[in-house]
């Protein structure tokens, strides 16, 4: 019988975990030890629902309901100087639960503190565009529907950015393999010679690892070096290493410790 | 529509349309100014361009995919990928992250012989940045000094780490090798020229008419929109946004050594270009420093933490104990605690951040790669409207973007 492989989750796994394994956790204090981010904290909470809150590796993370991002964010950039937007993208926990979890990362130039501001939305749900208050979403949010399919309501020019625009396939999310799905290994046969083409010239190789032994026309054979398209399932013919000093392959010298020099050191 | 098969004259890059006068130009990917797989679509009125469109994915590989599918430490490689230019500050970026997640103290040879690559790093980068920039606006003679002596640095980088483009010089919890008998005399001579060469691009460019003319005035970025935009690095600090992490929120042995950040609030090209001058002079200013803190230091390089990181070579030869744990470790791979961390780094090209999250397996769960790059290629589209075709090239020169670090 075949191995159970989960569907939902194509990542690679640890071949051996130990069963009484528990991972440890990284320390997460309370927000109230660090003056500026309690007083940021307090600001979001009159405003908005906060969900969760703590401190983790010196940044604050503010966990708000979906539906209040804009709000939130434009709270941040007007009231609390978090002048810029560094990143924002999307975490894959369908398998989990069913949804995405989105983050926008927040840096503040007059108070030295970033803040981390979270939240979730269902795989079907769509989230407010902060292209509005921050230029950078624009290309950050493009890169999240990309990558993810999370869908931007308001965004001006909804578009994949780093896929082709024709890609079918969302590929970070974790449904995704790694190497590509099946319309991935036919996109460019289709894209250059069109589907009639598939049969002749086969689905694309996607395993950039991938070394075929007998491949005599498209993998180098270093010290076994046999004519270009040499047959040599049945056995290969010898190659013997000929030297110019024995009247071989010009140029080819044999290493002469003697006669070589050694640079010690390169005028600088 | 142009219709290939028609008796009417075709172009390939160009679309004319009589009505409205526009013309759209299709500028790259294979552009050999657009610093890699740029493609810019241009809409043009005459010279002058109304509306840009960057076009960015032509080298994505999909790191963030192969991160989860990678223990950590076989990431390491593949951020030199990024911005290949200076690829040890990558790979340092994702070394303090996951020492940040992990929590680990690195010892400090390993700490001063980073301080030493990043900078020297630093210094390819500006060195590379300036040569490339000054031949797309046809400075050839700056190209060929400026590569002269980015080969020096590349010859340094070689002498400690074997590789002069992808470093891979840097591991998590500290440094693989010592340095090597002339490193420090070989830099010092290095430095000692140094200001020298500087002097000599400066002559060549400061003044020069052609150079004047594509860098003043042209590509001015204001202070909102450089916000906004998220821009970081030179791209910020020419605008009068004085944020330098390495001084803000400092790492490794920023805080022990003195160096200024230049700042300017012209925002055009000629700022960038004095800073990335002025960058240079700062880094060797840190270089000095970091080479008489080396002889004070301990002959420890890696951090001791036998959960996540190897012993020293000599432990797993000689013990049985410390071979069984390297095993596990190069085969399982380590396991960080359950958690999230973004640090960011001042990278020659602005602001790396790494976000990591970790479930406690030996692949991250989500590792997220925030690119200077990315966002200073995204502020072409509202940079470039206004401007004229002759200088979209020096444009694109001076946000100083590298496409391993824009598509990832």
């Amino acid at each position: 019988m075949r191995a159970y492989t989960p569907k939902d989750d194509v990542q690679k796994k640890p071949y051996y975990t130990d069963r009484y394994w528990v991972a440890p956790q990284v320390a997460k204090s309370d927000v109230s030890e660090d003056a500026v981010f309690a007083a940021d904290l307090e600001a979001i909470k009159a405003k908005f629902e906060v969900l969760d809150a703590y401190i983790q590796v010196k940044q604050m993370v503010v966990v708000i309901n979906a539906r209040d991002n804009f709000g939130v964010i434009e709270l941040m950039k007007n009231e609390l100087e978090y002048n810029q937007l560094s990143e924002l993208s999307a975490i894959d926990w369908l398998a989990s639960e069913g949804k995405f979890e989105i983050f926008y990362q927040m840096l503040s130039m007059s108070k030295r503190k970033r803040i981390r501001v979270k939240c979730k939305i269902d795989e079907k749900e769509s989230i407010q565009s902060l292209s509005s208050l921050f230029r950078s979403a624009d290309w950050s949010e493009r890169e999240m529907y990309d990558m993810f399919g999370v869908v931007i309501n308001n965004h001006p020019f909804m578009k994949r950015i780093l896929m082709p625009d024709d890609w079918e396939g969302f590929p970070l999310r974790k449904t995704y393999p790694l190497q590509g799905d099946e319309f991935a290994q036919w996109y460019e046969v289709d894209k250059i010679f069109g589907k009639e083409a598939r049969e002749i010239i086969g689905p694309e190789n996607r395993d950039p690892a991938r070394v075929d032994r007998y491949d005599t026309e498209r993998f180098a054979r270093l010290g076994h070096e046999v004519p270009r398209g040499t047959d040599i399932s049945q056995g290969e013919p010898d190659t013997p290493l000929v030297y110019q000093e024995e009247d071989g392959v010009f140029l080819i010298q044999k290493f002469d410790a003697e006669k070589s020099v050694v640079i010690s050191d390169r005028d600088r | 529509m142009q219709q290939a098969n028609r008796l009417r004259p075709f172009f390939e890059n160009i679309t004319f349309d009589r009505d409205d006068n526009e013309l759209i130009l299709n500028f790259g990917p294979q552009h050999p100014s657009a610093h890699g797989q740029l493609r810019l679509m241009l809409h043009l009125q005459q010279e002058q361009i109304t509306k840009a469109h960057p076009d960015i994915g032509y080298l994505h590989r999909g790191m963030e995919k192969m991160a989860e599918n990678m223990i950590y430490n076989e990431f390491m490689p593949t951020t030199d990928r990024m911005d290949y230019i200076a690829s040890s500050s990558n790979n340092y970026g994702f070394a303090l992250a996951v020492e940040e997640l992990i929590g680990l103290d690195v010892p400090r040879r390993a700490k001063v012989i980073r301080m030493m690559l990043l900078e020297t790093n630093r210094l390819m980068s500006h060195l590379f940045w300036l040569a490339t920039t000054a031949l797309d606006i046809g400075a050839m003679t700056v190209f060929l000094f400026a590569f002269r002596e980015r080969e020096y640095l590349m010859d340094l980088i070689e002498d400690y780490c074997g590789a002069r483009l992808t470093h891979a010089a840097i591991r998590i919890g500290g440094v693989p090798l010592d340095l090597p008998d002339n490193f420090i005399a070989d830099l010092r001579k290095f430095l000692d020229k140094l200001p020298e060469n500087i002097k000599d691009y400066e002559d060549l460019l400061d003044t020069n008419r052609i150079w004047l003319m594509r860098m003043e005035n042209v590509g001015v970025i204001s202070k909102e929109m450089a916000l906004s935009w998220g821009c970081s690095g030179v791209m910020l600090r020419a605008s009068g946004v004085e944020w330098d992490i390495r001084k803000e929120e400092p790492y490794e042995l920023y805080d022990e050594v003195e160096f200024s950040v230049p700042v300017s609030d012209k925002g055009d090209n000629y700022a960038r270009y004095k800073l990335y001058m002025a960058e240079m002079r700062e880094s060797a200013k840190i270089l000095y420093q970091v080479i008489d803190m080396y002889e004070g230091t301990g002959p420890e390089l890696m951090a001791h933490a036998p959960q996540y990181i190897s012993a020293p070579k000599i432990d797993i030869m000689t013990q049985n104990y410390s071979l069984m744990q390297h095993f596990v470790l190069v085969t399982q791979g380590m396991r960080p605690p359950v958690g999230e961390v973004y640090v960011a780094t001042e990278s020659p090209k602005g602001e790396l951040g790494y976000y990591i999250n970790s479930q406690g397996g030996a692949y991250p769960y989500r590792l997220k790669l925030r690119a200077p790059s990315f966002w200073h290629t995204g502020i072409l589209t509202d940079l470039l409207p206004g401007h004229y075709i002759p200088d979209v090239v020096s444009i694109i020169g001076t946000t100083n973007i590298v496409f391993g670090e824009v598509d990832r």
